[in-house]
């Protein structure tokens, strides 16, 4: 049995758009991971617990609320806390290129993909960034 | 770096990394969990089964608040489809259970059945173990709810909760054959959707007229809700008398060492096919006897035996 990539996908927060992170989700299904989605409205320590628990090898954040700012660091910062620093923490939704910028280069976030991104891109990304030994 | 004994003492992280790695049959599977199985065997294995969609992560939820309240610690293992085509899944029974997320004495394991028909991923045993030596009382399997063969189940679980819902009433001679046989306890959910006399009188006929139920547990049906939550106590009791009867009358006894055999029989025929494939075929010396075959003139019912003689012959030279 050959190893699996296994990706988080989480809605952390009071944003109710789900779209997006069900369209990632099935995207990443089909694309041969095993994704725990999660569901709406996650604090940041039960997708942290979660992550840990699924031994996950990614994080995947999907914010439409504005409050990436917060959220993002928070779950990175817990993740690190906790020992599972090595866990790739990604992300996407309506967030402003500055942002994106202040996110990577904070360390909080390996890649962000704004509306539009085609999924392929963020697939072969993941593919890229996984160590499949 | 995977360590048993943190493990045993409870470290989730480790916890994780073992179940990972039973998952990808990766290195040093096997000495993992010969250290790991001493400290298993304790477990309440509760499996629930049904059609997808009837209730059955809504009541693991109401499972695990009950085996909580009562101190267990838990542990579950929530199976779904994998893909046969992207060999991909989506695992979403953990939805229902976030809200035990945070809860130190909750673990949950999300796995994809990875090619496995039985319903059941092919490492769910082994990862009940893991759950059993990290400390939980009680864990909880969800099946996919898929296929026949679903009934995999009752070879794993000490209790086996089979869901339905009150629509399903009007089908009961359509369901899957084989189901109704495996149910320690039956259970009626969305009883607040409906109507459940119908297939609750259904169900109980079919028992009366059972061979199996001859046994000292005759399988109660029970209607639940997870809205209204109307029976979810009733089920926990049930599910424990059930354990503790069984236990008593030694039928548990007898369960367990009717799985342990299986599992035994299994590892046996996986090592005993890696050594004789390993013998009969060195340096490529069955190719001969191949074209043989495929030419029909020779036959595979006698030259499989004369195979195993001659493997046996061998091994009793060493
Ligand atoms: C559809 C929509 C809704 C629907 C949501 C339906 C649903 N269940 O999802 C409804 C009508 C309910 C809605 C409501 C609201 N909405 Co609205 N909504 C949108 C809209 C038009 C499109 C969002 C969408 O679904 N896109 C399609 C998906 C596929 O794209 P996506 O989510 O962006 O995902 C892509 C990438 O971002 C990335 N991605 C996203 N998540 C993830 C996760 C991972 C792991 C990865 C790798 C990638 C990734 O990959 C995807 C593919 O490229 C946007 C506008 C916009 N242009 O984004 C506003 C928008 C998000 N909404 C907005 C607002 C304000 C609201 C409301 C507050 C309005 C109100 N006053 O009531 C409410 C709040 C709802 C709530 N409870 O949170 C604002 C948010 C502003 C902000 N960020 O500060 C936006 C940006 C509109 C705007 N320009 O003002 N909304
Ligand atoms: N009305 C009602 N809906 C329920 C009940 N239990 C579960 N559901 C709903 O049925 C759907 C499927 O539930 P889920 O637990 O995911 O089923 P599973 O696929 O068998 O795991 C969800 O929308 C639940 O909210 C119940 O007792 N009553
Ligand atoms: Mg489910």
């Amino acid at each position: 049995m050959a190893r699996k990539i296994r990706v988080l996908v989480a809605k952390p927060g009071l944003d109710g758009h789900d779209r997006g992170a069900r369209v990632i989700a099935r995207g990443l299904r089909d694309a041969g991971m095993e994704v725990v989605y999660t569901g709406l409205h996650q604090t940041p320590e039960q997708i942290v617990e979660a992550a840990i628990q699924e031994d996950v090898d990614v994080v995947g954040l999907s914010i439409l609320s504005g409050a990436h700012m917060t959220l993002i660091p928070k779950v990175t910062e817990l993740l690190r806390e906790n020992g599972a620093g090595d866990i790739i923490v990604i992300g996407g939704g309506t967030i402003p290129e500055a942002d994106v910028k202040a996110l990577k280069e904070g360390g909080w976030a390996a890649e962000l993909f704004t509306p539009g991104t085609p999924l392929e891109t963020i697939v072969e990304w993941i593919y890229e960034h996984v160590k499949v030994d | 770096m995977l360590d048993v004994n943190k493990l045993i003492q409870g470290d989730r992280r480790t916890a994780a990394k073992i179940i990972t790695l039973i998952e990808n049959d990766g290195e040093g599977k096997q000495e993992l969990l010969s250290r790991i199985y001493p400290h298993t065997g304790r477990a309440h294995v509760i499996g629930v089964t049904g059609s997808p969609g009837a209730g059955k992560s809504s009541l693991t939820d109401e499972l695990i608040k009950q085996a909580r309240r009562h101190n267990f610690k838990v542990g579950v293992i929530a199976v779904d489809p994998t893909s046969p085509i992207s060999g991909g899944a989506l695992l979403g029974d953990r939805i229902r259970m976030q809200e035990h997320a945070l809860d130190k004495g909750v673990f949950i394991r999300s796995m994809g059945t990875r090619g496995c028909l039985g319903g059941l991923a092919r490492a769910t045993k082994d990862v009940v173990k893991v759950l059993d030596a990290y400390g939980c009382q009680v864990i909880i399997i969800e099946t996919v709810g898929v296929g026949q063969s679903e009934l995999d189940i009752m070879h794993y679980a000490d209790t086996t909760l089979v869901v339905l819902t009150p629509g399903a009433g009007d089908h009961i001679q359509t369901i899957k054959a084989g189901i109704m046989e495996i149910a320690d306890i039956f259970i009626i959910n969305k009883s607040d959707l409906g109507n459940t006399k119908r297939i609750v009188t259904d169900i109980e006929q079919m028992l009366d007229m059972s061979p199996r139920y001859k046994s000292s547990w005759r399988p109660p049906v029970i209607e639940t809700s997870t809205v209204t939550k109307d029976g979810i106590e009733n089920l926990w009791s049930l599910i424990r008398r059930h354990f503790e009867s069984t236990r008593s009358s030694g039928e548990l006894r007898e369960t367990v060492r009717n799985r342990v055999c299986m599992e035994l029989m299994e590892m046996v025929e996986d090592e005993l096919r890696r050594h004789l494939w390993g013998y009969l075929n060195q340096n490529g010396s069955l190719n001969g006897l191949l074209d043989d075959l495929a030419d029909r003139k020779a036959d595979p019912y006698t030259e499989s035996r004369k195979l195993v003689e001659r493997f046996l012959n061998i091994k009793n030279k060493h």
